[in-house]
Order: structure tokens, then C-alpha cells, then sequence
């Protein structure tokens, strides 16, 4: 069996103290492997965003390990743990984030050059990110002279650049249409195929559906998680084409 | 919808077969509606009796007759196309009626039911997903039209199981109203029984 590439190991996480203490995530644990992509539903205020941002370094559970590679962010100083981030962990928010006074190559090789890399080999990490996106014909322009899809695409391959193996993204398609939004959770989709680790929060069920496995959060604790198949390929024997 | 339509609408592009309609349907339709043959003969006597459907001359050497709409089936498939499918008679869903028992049966753990019965819809979701993936990026020039149908019934099933998992959020979120506003009484109705027949 493969190695997970991230492990939350009965993580908890409690805002404030005493009698006005909340449990955002109460002792939940989540392995996931490279090449898989796991999504997180669940209703408002059920822990989705907490989940993802301590999976993600940017905020530290109460109790519980969060190992990436197998290093415990629980026990790393703040330096360790912003270079961690910026060399193994790529983030995909609802509204981009683009820097409006970069190209999408430019934006894309800056985590790259903020962590030191020379400017050359940083925009070659970026080309190639954006190559794998199908997005060089994108390279030179401009956030506001890009639809919203491409700026997401573009967000992707600048959460995909250099060695980063695992992805998180915060609901990547909420401010997408419907198609254009499964155009960016094909291109996560097939960015795990190749081997990368993805985590997606997400409130639409059809989006989910493009994961693995989703776990299903309410009151910080997992209630559901699907794994196994639902056994529609056989109910479903002769597809057009006939191909499968 | 019969099969009715469905072999006239596959009759209104020429003469076909009986093996032949049978196999088109199914393909065309994703395989979500299997026919048996029986059924496709018995659905062309029946449109032959109504004088929709002509039987195309004696048996070719290989023993296949060949069947074709007449002007009067043309019409009457014209209509079809041209009318929207009824949705007044709501065909009964076997879980919104277990559900339904659910809440008013009592002992049944109805958090457990809508949980679990989430779990499968989203993994036949997951899967469905998965089909149309693999229609999506595989290479579609040979079968254009037909890869098309299959995504159109694929998406059909995708948007169900969506609808589906949002109804049964909905459904937690109201059972979870529902135990706030009122804990302390029970969702099932006992007093609905009359208490002779308890007794009985």
C-alpha cells in the first residue's frame, strides 16, 4: 500500500476557553495518499475550512499531529513550518489571488523567487507548470485580460510549481459557471492522476464527486466518508462507443 | 416514456430491423433501459395493429424483416418530439416514502438512514463522474453522435444523484430544527393508533 503523503492524526481544534470554548474539529483523522484527492462537505460552520487550513500548516491544532511527508507541523518552529508550506503545499482559493501587476507566468514562478530561487530557473519551473495546465498561450497575460476559469487555472499552476506534491483548495469553483467550474476540477483531477495529493472543500455535491473519497464534517466531527464503488459500472453495461 | 416511441423515433430515420432496434436503443440510451427482443417485437406487432408502423415486405435471405413508420406513425412521431413530457404523475420514489416511514415509525434511527443512504448516492455520484471523464477525454471522432447520447444520460443520472444528496441535506438539516424546537416529543405518533387496536 502507498505511503500517505498527508496524515491528521485525531486532530482537535478549539477556539477560546472555558465555558465560551468552540470545537471546530474534534479528533478527526484523514490519511491521504499522492495521486488521490480527497473532498471535504459538510454545512456552514461544520469545520471544512478549519480542517483545510490546519492540513495546511496555517493554523495549529489544539491537539492531534499533522505529518506531510511524514515531518509533524505540530512541533515545527514558525520558520520551518512557512518554508514547509512554500516548498511542499500549494493553495487554491475561491477568488484567485492573483497579483494584478504580474503576468500568469510572472505570478505563477513568485512563490519560487520568494523562496530564494534563482529568477531564470524560477520562471522554468513556471513555464513548465503552466505547459502542464495547457496554458502557455496564457503565459504573458494579464490577470484582468483573463476570464475567471483561466485565473483559476493559472492559480492551480502556481499551487502545482516546483516540488509541491499537495494541493489544498477552498471551494476553487464557487465564483466559476458550472462549466467552467469542472473544467478547473478536471485539471485538479487530473493533476492527482499524475500523482500529486489534493484536498478540496466543497459545498456541491457534483464537485465533490470528482474525488476519491469525500468526508462528509459536521460539528468537527467526520460522519460520513465514502470509499468503496457505488457498483455503477455495472448497472451501466453498454456505454456509446463501447469503449469501456 | 414507452418503448413505443423510442423504436419509432429510431424508425423515423429509415427502415431498420428488429435486432437492429434493440441493439440502437440500448446504445443510444446508454444502456440505462435494456430491452429484450421479445419486447421489441411485441411493441412493432402492436404499432403495426395501430397502423403507425408497415412491415417492409417478406423475410430477406437471412430471415430479417425490415420495418418503417408510415405517413400516420410519422405524424404521430412529429407530435411526440413537439410535446413536453409529463410530470404531473410523479412516479413513487421507494426512498422518499422510506423516509417518510422513517420519522413517523418509531425507534428508527433516521440521522443513520439519511447518512448512509448520502454515502451511496455519493459514491454512485463519484462513479458516474467518473464515466463521463472517461467520455471527455477519450478520443471521440468515431462515435461523435453516440458519445454525445451517453453524456446526456450520464449528466441526467449526475444531476439526480446531486439533486438527490442535496435533498438529503436538507432533510438532516430539518430533523436537526426539528429536535431543537421540539425535544421532548417524540417524531413518531403513537396516539395515530387507536387503542383497541393495541390492545387487540
Amino acid at each position: 500500500m502507498t505511503e500517505p503523503l498527508v496524515v491528521l492524526d485525531t486532530v482537535s481544534r478549539i477556539h477560546g476557553e472555558g465555558a465560551t470554548a468552540v470545537t471546530a474539529l474534534d479528533q478527526v483523522s484523514l490519511a491521504i495518499a499522492p495521486g488521490e484527492l480527497v473532498a471535504v462537505m459538510g454545512p456552514s460552520g461544520s469545520g471544512k475550512s478549519t480542517l483545510l487550513n490546519v492540513a495546511g500548516g496555517l493554523d495549529r491544532p489544539t491537539s492531534g499531529r499533522v505529518l506531510i511527508e511524514g515531518e509533524d507541523l505540530t512541533t515545527m518552529g514558525g520558520a520551518d513550518l512557512a518554508r514547509l508550506r512554500r516548498r511542499r503545499m500549494g493553495f487554491v482559493f475561491q477568488d484567485y489571488n492573483l497579483i494584478p501587476s504580474l503576468t500568469a507566468a510572472e505570478n505563477v514562478s513568485l512563490p519560487l523567487e520568494l523562496d530564494g530561487e534563482r529568477i531564470s530557473q524560477a520562471r522554468r519551473h513556471a513555464r513548465h507548470a503552466l505547459d502542464l495546465l495547457g496554458l502557455m498561450d496564457l503565459s504573458d497575460r494579464y490577470p484582468d485580460a483573463m476570464s475567471g476559469g483561466q485565473q483559476q487555472r493559472v492559480a492551480i499552476a502556481r499551487a502545482l510549481v516546483g516540488d509541491r506534491r499537495f494541493v489544498l483548495a477552498d471551494e476553487p469553483t464557487g465564483a466559476l459557471d458550472s462549466h467552467t467550474g469542472e473544467e478547473v476540477l478536471r485539471v485538479l483531477r487530473e493533476r492527482c492522476d499524475a500523482g500529486i495529493a489534493g484536498l478540496l472543500v466543497t459545498h456541491e455535491a457534483r464537485h465533490a464527486a470528482w474525488a476519491d473519497r469525500v468526508v462528509f464534517l459536521r460539528d468537527g466531527r467526520v460522519v460520513d466518508t465514502t470509499g468503496t464503488d457505488s457498483g455503477v459500472e455495472g448497472l451501466l453495461t453498454t456505454s456509446a462507443g463501447g469503449s469501456r | 416514456m414507452s418503448v413505443r416511441f423510442g423504436l419509432m423515433a429510431l424508425l423515423g430515420e429509415g427502415e431498420k430491423y428488429g435486432a437492429q432496434l434493440r441493439a440502437e436503443f440500448e446504445e443510444r440510451t446508454g444502456g440505462t433501459w435494456p430491452l429484450n427482443v421479445g419486447q421489441v417485437y411485441t411493441t412493432l406487432d402492436r404499432l403495426i395493429r395501430d397502423g403507425l408502423v408497415a412491415q417492409n415486405g417478406d423475410p430477406d435471405s437471412e430471415g430479417r424483416i425490415g420495418y418503417s413508420l408510415t405517413p400516420q406513425g410519422r405524424a404521430e412521431l412529429e407530435t411526440w418530439w413537439a410535446t413536453p413530457v409529463d410530470r404531473s404523475s410523479t412516479p413513487r420514489d421507494e426512498l422518499t416514502i422510506k423516509l417518510a416511514l422513517a420519522v413517523t415509525v418509531a425507534g428508527v434511527d433516521v440521522q443513520r438512514v439519511v447518512q448512509d443512504q448520502r454515502t451511496a448516492t455519493l459514491r454512485h455520484l463519484r462513479d458516474l463522474t467518473r464515466l463521463k471523464h472517461d467520455v471527455l477525454t477519450r478520443d471521440a471522432t468515431e462515435h461523435r453522435s453516440r458519445d454525445l447520447a451517453w453524456l446526456l444520460v450520464l449528466e441526467n443520472l449526475i444531476f439526480a444523484a446531486e439533486a438527490e444528496v442535496r435533498w438529503l441535506d436538507h432533510v438532516e438539516t430539518r430533523l436537526h430544527q426539528e429536535s431543537l424546537r421540539a425535544p421532548a416529543v417524540p417524531l413518531a405518533r403513537p396516539t395515530a393508533i387507536p387503542e383497541q387496536e393495541v390492545l387487540r
